[in-house]
């Protein structure tokens, strides 16, 4: 039982049951700031995450104000934005800069790093039966460059040009231009800066899940026995790998362009009388650069939910996920045409027609694998004995948000009507369920569900279950009726309505949507309360596996110490899904399979 | 003091909504811990499916409140074509929403936890998954089929009869240009704007074809019923022409012209008269973000009959003349035969480059 297990040459690691009983020495900074145990890189991806959703997420709150209230003024904005809301009125330039950093960091730095980063790395080691990951300090590396990557874009907020503010997709030459926006200044060039040192970590953090998950399974965990979210989480790492590195050609060639003179992407300019020399660039070539990471991102964003919710539906339901290797499957087709889809961003951008068409196949065939997951959750769901804690319930909402969403994504994905809804509300609301809100009920349904394998306590129920019904009523409240502003031709990003006879009939709309998304936004702050409060203060775990699952991570002592396991690795003999099988409740990956046990 | 006060009641209501969490876990414990799990998980249920029930009503309250108020019947031939694509696809999504919605809460309602219930070990049915692998692709492939079929129509080439018009973005105003007599636009190059000269659009003036080029701003005028042909591009950041009731978008790239066209159907008049709407505008609205004036860059189109926008165009003084004031009582002919080499040395600007194609079948 003691023997010290050799993980690197640089790392031994213990065992025992607390982890103060560690073979060897830990400063407080090597196990808590330069950690290269996989648990503890989590949660500081999570927990940096949740300061970045809280600062994005009150930048929707103050741009919601304006939306809502438009001209109206609020004293207390002038009182901490100074300049930027004189009169206690959100200026445009600051309107805009407060969309394009609520889209980047709740794009990138909550729902990829904050989400992908957090669970691949507790879950990954942990379900496939590793000590760690192949490359702990490459991992503790990855996070510290997502550290980095933050610290400069929370720079970018504090400069007196202010943030960049063209868009989260940022798009040049508008964001090539100082001229043209005052956050496309120094803004710019940080968030470029930011985004290349994101783009790093993330590089690393992905190399580290493939190989993990390819090299380091325990004996017995083959391939088709792995969880689904192990399956998510590796296409994810893919979709990643091979999608992040085009961003960062874009985001370097940018920064030439801004900084040294050439024209990739700039041509024939004249802005404010003044006439640029730069000739032969192509606009439009950003954005393909941009979209071939910017269409994968979404399922970057969107299959580490989908794995986790497969995972709680099916422990929660006390019944095995329905049709497993359908949903490996339909994981690797939208895996796939992630890549091949990207131009449905640019129907209208003037695009040739023909290749419009392909996209419009190509974007709608996703459909398909999507359609087969849902009704694979359906069914799952079907005859169960359905448990509703709260990680089930954000479970439940994840399917119910993504179908709303996903249906929308077909009208979007049809070039025809997209003429009409392009960039209009409609894809702010169709986008926002779809990926934004979803993702993040599968975030949290991930956290209620693991949080007492990360912190050995239990969140609080009452306040968990308010924060679903909450959260997932207000979801609705907010993105339902928006899409009747798109229909109605409302263009995104406009801060104003007033002035347009086509665009203002909707104030009360408006108005409401305010409302409910700062009563949201509190609830959210409620969770993060609870959060932390129970990491120190919560219920005690008083067992290994809380929730009766299959999977390893349960096998676990309840606060594992680095290495994860005390003795040996256990061996798996079995799929991860034998719920209600020969009327047994659950049956652990770990226990050989029995002589007259049924077959599936 | 108002906001302290505020401030104050959120973080007392955030302290007992707390606490009250907090007591309740002391309750659960007191009670067993079992028991009030049960009973949560009851309650649970009950609001799914109070959540389906509710959530379908608010659907068709919100359809109710709302559906007046998005866009009339569209004002060109190609709205017609986006619109019934539109409502095909509506019918079948939300038929769709319909169904999965209402099993994934009924069957969270119906298999909730109880005791007299073994969940059902159902691990995989191949033909359930053929069934729906192959049910959603043959209705997608339909819609793609026709959404394909309309969108060629939609982007095809424009008809040979049809107006052209330049319709240029720049922060935060539209600007546009009518060939005139001529039916050609005339070369431009973006190093001759300048506004101060009276060359907003940067026209060569020694190109005879922009002798007669009209130029005007925020406002455009268009002919019912005569195809219209917009070649489109931008000064210095991208824009992207909307028209909502035309259900026509385009974006205006600096350095890459696009094209769009379409067939107004409706007079300004006439949309006044449908909508019983006497302010009743047609707008251009800018799309695309485009810098801190975006939500403003507002233009508007009068459509008129061909009689109205004739008597409309006699009014308007070709740019040529205004930029040039001395050639202006000698009139349309200027001795400027040599209008082939020009003083940059830039023949073929993109512009001409772009109608030269788009005139070509």
């Amino acid at each position: 039982m003691s023997d010290a297990i050799q993980l690197h040459s640089e790392t031994v690691v213990g065992h025992g049951f607390h982890h103060d009983d560690h073979g060897h020495h830990q400063s407080f900074v090597s196990k808590y700031i330069f950690s290269m145990d996989h648990k503890m890189i989590a949660k500081q991806f999570l927990i940096t995450g949740i300061i970045w959703a809280i600062i994005g997420g009150l930048f929707s709150v103050l741009f919601r104000l304006q939306l809502g209230f438009p001209g109206q003024s609020f004293p207390i904005l002038e009182t901490f934005f100074g300049e930027w809301a004189k009169g206690g009125t959100i200026k445009p330039e600051f309107y805009y800069a407060l969309v394009t950093m609520h889209g980047t960091v709740l794009v990138f730095f909550v729902l990829t790093a904050g989400l992908s980063g957090t669970f691949s790395n507790f879950l990954i080691p942990l379900q496939v039966g590793a000590r760690d990951m192949a490359s702990p300090f490459m991992n503790m590396l990855s996070y510290w460059f997502f550290f980095m990557a933050s610290i400069v874009m929370i720079a970018s907020l504090f400069i007196q040009t202010g943030p960049a503010s063209g868009g989260w997709t940022m798009y040049p030459p508008l964001s090539a231009l100082g001229q043209a926006n005052i956050g496309s200044k120094a803004g710019a060039d940080m968030w470029l800066i930011s985004m290349a040192l994101f783009i790093v970590s993330q590089l690393m953090a992905g190399l580290n899940y493939i190989s993990t998950i390819l090299n380091m399974r325990t004996k017995g965990m083959s391939m088709t026995r792995l969880p689904l979210t192990i399956w998510a989480l590796f296409f994810t790492a893919v979709l990643g790998v091979l999608s992040f590195p085009v961003l960062l050609s874009g985001a370097i060639l940018l920064l030439f362009d801004r900084n040294i003179g050439t024209s990739f992407f700039l041509s024939d300019i004249v802005v404010n009388g003044e006439v640029l020399p730069n000739e032969g660039g192509s606009a439009i070539l950003f954005q393909h650069l941009f979209w071939f990471l910017g269409h994968p991102e979404v399922y970057i964003i969107l299959l580490p939910a989908m794995g986790m919710v497969s995972e709680v539906l099916s422990v929660n339901s006390r019944k095995p996920i329905f049709g497993y290797m359908a949903m490996v499957g339909s994981l690797f087709a939208i895996a796939i045409l992630a890549f091949l889809v990207w131009a449905h961003h640019m129907f209208v951008s003037g695009l040739n027609p023909f290749l419009g068409s392909v996209f419009v196949l190509l974007t709608l065939l996703i459909a398909v694998p999507s359609a087969i997951k849902v009704f694979n959750w359906l069914t799952t769901l079907w005859r169960g004995n359905i448990r509703f804690t709260p990680a089930m319930l954000f479970g439940i909402g994840f399917v119910s948000l993504f179908i709303s969403g996903g249906l929308t994504g077909i009208w979007l994905g049809n070039s025809t009507i997209d003429i009409h809804l392009h960039d209009t509300m409609f894809v702010v609301a169709h986008f926002h369920i779809v990926m934004g809100v979803a993702s993040m009920f599968g975030m949290f349904a991930g956290i209620y569900h693991w949080f007492p394998k990360m912190f050995g306590r239990f969140l609080n129920n009452t306040l968990g279950y308010l924060h679903f019904w909450v959260t997932m009523v207000g979801a609705y409240l907010i993105f339902w009726p928006m899409h009747y502003q798109g229909l109605a031709g409302i263009p995104r990003r406009y801060l104003d309505k007033s002035n347009w006879h086509s665009f203002n009939q909707f104030g009360d709309l408006d108005k409401m949507i305010t409302v409910v998304s700062i009563v949201v936004f509190a609830v959210q702050l409620m969770f993060v309360f609870n959060f932390f409060y129970s990491i120190f203060k919560g219920r005690k775990v008083t067992t290994t596996n809380p929730w009766g699952a299959n999977t390893l991570e349960w096998t676990t002592p309840i606060n594992p110490g680095h290495g994860n396991w005390t003795g040996e690795i256990p061996e798996v003999h079995r799929w991860p899904y034998d719920y209600g099988k020969d009327g047994r409740e659950f049956i652990p990956q770990t226990e050989p399979v029995g002589s007259n046990e049924s077959k599936h | 003091m108002q906001t302290f006060f505020i401030i104050a009641i959120l973080a007392l209501g955030f302290l007992v909504t707390f606490q009250i969490a907090k007591a309740s876990e002391y309750v659960s414990v007191i009670r067993g811990e079992e028991k009030s799990r049960k009973q949560s998980n009851k309650i649970n249920a009950f609001l799914l499916l109070a959540f389906l029930i509710f959530g379908l009503i608010g659907v068709y309250y919100c359809n109710e409140r709302l559906a007046g108020k998005i866009l009339g019947s569209p004002a060109s031939d190609h709205g017609v074509l986006v619109d019934r694509m539109l409502y095909v696809t509506l019918a079948v999504t939300f038929f769709v929403f319909v169904v999965t919605q209402f099993c994934l809460f009924y069957f969270s309602f119906k298999y909730q936890e109880s005791e007299n219930r073994k969940p059902y070990y159902f691990p995989h049915n191949n033909k359930l998954e053929l069934l729906w692998t192959s049910v959603p692709a043959v209705v997608l492939t339909v819609m793609v089929g026709f959404g394909i079929f309309y969108w060629f129509k939609i982007t095809g080439n424009a008809p040979s009869n049809s107006m052209i018009v330049e319709v240029t973005g720049s922060q935060f105003k539209w600007e546009f240009r009518y060939p005139g007599k001529d039916g050609v636009l005339g070369k431009k190059f973006y190093k001759d704007i300048n506004d101060a000269k009276n060359n907003p659009l940067g026209q060569l003036w020694n190109d005879p074809a922009n002798f007669d080029d009209i130029y005007g701003t925020t406002e455009l005028h268009l002919v019912v019923n005569k195809p219209i042909q917009m070649v489109i591009g931008a000064k210095d950041v991208i824009h992207d022409v909307g028209l909502v009731h035309f259900r026509m978008k385009m974006d205006a790239v600096p350095g890459t012209p696009t094209t769009m066209w379409f067939t107004p159907t409706k007079t300004t008049r006439q949309m006044r008269e449908e909508t019983q709407d006497p302010g009743f505008v047609y707008e251009i609205s800018c799309d695309q973000m485009c810098g801190k004036g975006h939500y403003s860059m507002r233009g508007t189109i009068v459509v008129e009959t061909q009689e109205e926008f004739d008597q409309w165009m006699v009014t308007q003084k070709p740019q040529y003349l205004v930029a040039n004031p001395s050639k202006d009582p000698s009139a349309a002919k200027p001795a400027a035969g040599g209008a082939k080499s020009d003083s940059t040395g830039k023949s073929g600007t993109d512009t001409a480059r772009a109608v030269a194609m788009a005139g070509t079948k």
